[in-house]
């Protein structure tokens, strides 16, 4: 790849922080003390806080984890599809019991959030490899390779696109024959404000899951005085049950580049970042090859596209396995090299984002729209859709459905059509937009899914996850897995999301163990509300959606899970389980 | 200077510099917003504990990061937005492991200050007793893990001369915590070492070989409230009015330590009316033993650390028709409730093996069908039972029983005051 520093700027030092760390990771399986000394003594930090950076990411260990570190996916979809029996099967053929490494040292076996492969379930990560559709066989199979020494490169699995439906007669928006250049040159002759004019007529939305309108964010960098300034693409795609920008970026990395460079050409920017989350590593490579592509064509570096004057570069930063790196201040942090803190709302991105600097971050789907929308021309765009909610959308679709896959649906389809499509059996309830979104009942099948409506009262505004969950599903279980998820991904810098989430969850499990009294739901509701009214960012602000949503919905379900023997004076108590480990030791 | 503007917070019209931190110009106008982690000197704010939360041009957020602005509108006591704030100083107690009656910083400590001022005598939360284990690393501090809130305060603002920070966040989630980079705090002067225990808000960060000049009770928030409490309005009465007759109380000691009894007795000579109003049955006053008749009043003490104390707790509800959660053990679990972060093992073996004052080969623990049989953790009262009523303190303040009693027997209004109000 062309070195080429825009503008004689440089970034600072401690931005590589991360990549110096993954070498360490990836090269010795574990962080020593030793290493985070040495790199404080490079960034010239306090050891504490190399340290404080290490130990927010979970893919980043202060202990070792064997030659090879495999990585469960504990998803809800994956507990569904097997994951119990995977992780014993893993446990038994390896020697590592969950969250350790073997004696030998040479398997550490771990779990992790969603990595993005929910269309095929259970699937895990060796030494960051994919490897899909696992049963008792297969694992079997992947550890005696293993301990014969096989590569997990040369055997992992390659993971399908799935792509299972696309709008028909050649609409497809996204998934089409792009030749890279061709939406730069365009762009080029509709100058900055004809680009601009073009988001704002095709009514382009943020579709990380925020609909923040496009043009609004990039006209508001292009208006700061400031530079340099910089493009960020948010490829960490953490929300449980989304694999939609792992199919765009496997299947479309140029539209996503191209997307990229005609922001940097649109606001002024010299550089691109792609913060790709640290699950997809293996979508590395790919990515790279493009972006040398695109220099080998003059489609980046100096006068790139032939626009004299302009000139664009686009790394790639690895995330190391955080959530909350999604939100779009806490991925900044991150690429500055820092734990991945969502920022107060003191100043936007575009204000103030990466190094203090005029920044847009948007999402994958939503670069690859800018470039598609500008190649096909809005007419062609505006046709897609409903009026007022104008293209097509990205869903992953995944859960108790034959057809799990990714689905460009016209803006406007029923829940009923799309369940159709993925021929989901026996639907009862579907999670919308992932674990932070909404839970919808079978009974509001014919709600449409659209961007119109802002509170989503009538249409179903999706992020990109949908989970479709059959009646014989048990939610509590469902809820309590979301629940452990939020505990485990908060920052940690905020008390209502750190310490409620972890409340939460207390209380599911009263509620799951049959011992929880009607004053307990009304509890969680209105400690949902609170931890909604206060948290800093999105994710303790959403975390409680779902269930206050739930509680609703499913009312009958939860009065059934309660006490109902309850006298309004004595709660239950389970004095065989309270005086159990007492027995146990005298015994 | 900068420009001057107008604002309203709670309707009141304000003048004040644009661009202002909202939190400041609210104080200097004597309007109480409560915080924790904001430190005026610390740019930009912090906005990690949230206690702040207002609502701000009709959306929720803390007032320390906020600048005012031209016709801004800010609400503070609204019921919710009160009722919210008071939530998060109470989800910080379930959080950490604080137990004020053994903590050096009682009375200086900012959380329980908040608790004060809010007027919170239970937390709704379940206590989570975290494990925490104390830092005693450090060559100039002991970091006190249970009480730190995470509010970020020291981590943004100590520095050793190098420019190098000295504590700073470490994980992620409910796992968060403080560390201290020990060459980094060998550092630091002694001025610079106390004005990171002065910063602390709570007890996290204590110097070693210090002691606190004043004695408990006379310590900053011990006696006086911040706020201007006239227009608080007084604690709504709920009791039974009825013709004055005779009451009858049951008083029992659970896991405590009869110290709650003990300040009953505290009011000396009002001792004397109270013979005249109330008749006490089972109770360690009277000595008896069995429930003779239905009461209007249980007064317990302790929370629940063995079987038999459940039991007992909820014969006393199965009786009494007003439960009064009396003190710190019963109201959470209190200092017994220590032992809640250690395995009971470890509990049981340092109690009855490994304990000092044990005689030599005299070392069982007690197991045998006629005892009672210790439970997994200490459990406060309302986890067994529906408590009415919670008096905060250890022990509480006598005055502060009495008019709890008085108020629920006979219906009168009452307020406690600010001074009797404590968690020591």
């Amino acid at each position: 790849m062309a070195e080429i520093k825009t503008k004689d700027f440089n970034e600072p030092d401690r931005t590589q922080m991360l990549d110096r760390l993954w070498e360490i990771q990836l090269k010795y399986g574990q962080i020593t003390d030793t290493d985070i000394l040495k790199l404080s003594e490079m960034y010239n930090l306090s050891g504490i806080e190399v340290e404080g950076v290490a130990s927010f990411y979970h893919f980043f260990h202060r202990k070792p984890t064997g030659k090879f570190t495999i990585y469960l996916n504990n998803s809800i979809v994956s507990q569904h599809k097997g994951y119990t029996r995977i992780l014993e099967t893993f446990e038994r053929e390896t020697g590592a019991v969950l969250g350790s490494v073997d004696r030998s040292g040479m398997f550490g076996l771990f779990s992790t959030p969603c990595i993005g492969l929910s269309d095929q379930e259970p699937s895990a990560l060796i030494n960051f490899y994919p490897f899909t559709n696992l049963n008792a066989m297969k694992v079997k199979d992947i550890i005696n390779k293993l301990k014969n020494n096989a590569n997990p490169k040369s055997i992992c699995d390659s993971p399908p696109d799935n792509i299972r439906y696309t709008p028909t007669e050649n609409k497809s928006v996204f998934f089409r024959n792009f030749i890279p250049g061709t939406a730069l040159a365009k762009a080029s002759e509709m100058k900055p404000n004809g680009v601009l004019d073009a988001l704002r007529v095709s009514e382009l939305a943020g579709r990380g899951g925020a609909y923040y309108p496009t043009w609004k964010k990039w006209i508001a960098a292009k208006g700061q005085p400031s530079s340099p300034k910089f493009v960020v693409c948010n490829a960490d795609e953490g929300e449980p049950g989304t694999f939609k920008d792992r199919v765009l970026m496997n299947s479309q990395p140029a539209s996503l580049i191209e997307g990229m460079i005609i922001c940097g050409f649109t606001i002024g920017a010299g550089l691109g970042i792609i913060y790709l989350r640290g699950e997809y590593r293996w979508l590395k490579a790919k990515l790279e090859d493009t972006i040398t592509e695109y220099h080998n064509l003059g489609l980046l570096g100096k006068n790139c596209g032939q626009i004299r004057g302009f000139h664009f570069d686009i790394r790639i930063q690895m995330g190391a396995g955080s959530y909350v790196c999604g939100e779009e201040t806490a991925l900044l942090e991150s690429l500055e090299g820092k734990r991945g803190e969502p920022r107060t709302k003191w100043y936007f991105p575009v204000e103030k984002g990466y190094l203090q600097q005029p920044t847009v971050v948007n999402n994958v789907e939503t670069f690859c729209a800018v470039s598609n929308i500008i190649d096909l021309g809005t007419e062609h765009y505006l046709k897609l859709g409903i009026p007022g909610s104008p293209g097509t959308k990205l869903i992953s679709v995944s859960g108790d459905c034959k057809l799990p896959g990714i689905y460009e649906i016209e803006w406007g389809m029923t829940v009923a059509e799309l369940l159709e499509l993925c021929e989901a059996d026996d639907p009862y309830y579907m999670q919308v937009s992932g674990p932070s979104g909404e839970c919808i009942s079978i009974k509001e099948k014919f709600r449409r899914i659209s961007m119109l409506d802002l509170l989503a009262r009538k249409d179903i505004r999706c992020g990109g996850s949908f989970m479709i969950f059959n009646s014989q599903r048990d939610l509590v279980k469902v809820l309590m897995n979301f629940a452990e998820f939020f505990k485990q991904e908060s920052c940690g810098i905020c008390t209502p999301c750190r310490a409620g989430n972890f409340i939460i969850h207390r209380k599911l499990e009263r509620l799951d163990s049959g011992m929880a009294i009607d004053e307990d739901l009304i509890e969680l509701k209105t400690w949902g509300n609170i931890m909604r009214a206060a948290s800093r960012c999105g994710l303790g602000k959403t975390a409680t959606n779902s269930l206050t949503i739930a509680m609703e919905k499913f009312h009958p379900y939860f009065s059934d899970k309660l006490d109902k023997e309850f006298n309004g004076q004595s709660m239950k108590f389970d004095m065989e389980a309270a005086t159990r480990e007492y027995e146990i030791y005298k015994k | 200077m900068s420009k001057l503007i107008n604002l309203t917070i709670d309707g009141k019209k304000i003048l004040a510099e644009e661009n202002k931190n909202l939190m400041l110009v609210a104080r200097e106008n004597g309007i109480f917003i409560p915080s924790l982690c904001y430190y005026e000197h610390i740019e930009p704010p912090l906005g990690s504990c949230r206690v702040c939360t207002c609502n701000i041009n009709g959306k929720n957020g803390p007032a320390c990061t906020e600048k005012v602005s031209v016709g801004m509108e800010v609400q503070v006591n609204k019921e919710d937005l009160r009722d919210i704030r008071k939530a998060l100083v109470e989800m910080m107690f379930a959080e950490g492991n604080h137990i004020c009656p053994a903590c050096e910083k009682s009375g200086h400590c900012d959380l329980q200050h908040m608790g004060y001022e809010l007027g919170i005598s239970s937390i709704r939360f379940p206590h989570l007793f975290k494990d925490r284990v104390i830092d005693y690393n450090p060559s100039r501090i002991v970091m006190e893990h249970n009480r730190c809130i995470k509010c970020l305060r020291c981590v943004v603002d100590v520095h050793s001369k190098d420019g190098k920070r000295v504590f700073n966040y470490l994980n992620r989630g409910n796992e968060t915590y403080v560390g201290v980079d020990y060459v980094e705090e060998a550092k630091l002067t002694d001025d610079e070492i106390m004005n990171a225990m002065k910063i602390c808000p709570t007890g996290a960060i204590i110097v070693r070989g210090v002691s606190m000049s004043e004695p408990f009770g006379d310590r900053k928030y011990d006696q006086e409230s911040v706020q201007d409490l006239r227009h608080t309005e007084k604690k709504e009465t709920s009791g039974h009015p009825k013709i004055l007759e005779k009451k009858i109380i049951a008083t029992v000691s659970l896991a405590g330590c009869f110290g709650c009894h003990m300040s009953l007795l505290d009011i000396d000579t009002d001792l004397l009316d109270v013979i005249e109003l109330v008749s006490f049955d089972k109770s360690p006053l009277t000595d008896i033993k069995t429930f003779s008749h239905r009461c209007h009043i249980g007064l317990i003490e302790g929370g629940c650390c063995n079987s038999e104390n459940i039991e007992t707790l909820k014969l006393f509800r199965e009786h009494c028709d007003i439960l009064v959660a009396m003190g710190e053990c019963a109201v959470w679990g209190g200092l017994p409730a220590m032992r809640n972060s250690i395995p009971l093992s470890e509990c049981l073996e340092e109690a009855y093996l490994n304990c000092v004052t044990n005689e030599p080969s005299n070392n069982i623990i007690p197991y045998h069908e006629d005892l009672p049989k210790i439970l997994d953790k200490v459990y406060g009262c309302n986890e067994i039972v529906k408590i009415d009523y919670f008096i905060p303190g250890c022990p509480p303040d006598a005055n502060h029983i009495w008019k709890v009693v008085k108020n629920l027997l006979w219906g009168e209004e009452f307020s406690v005051l600010y001074s009797e109000f404590k968690y020591d």
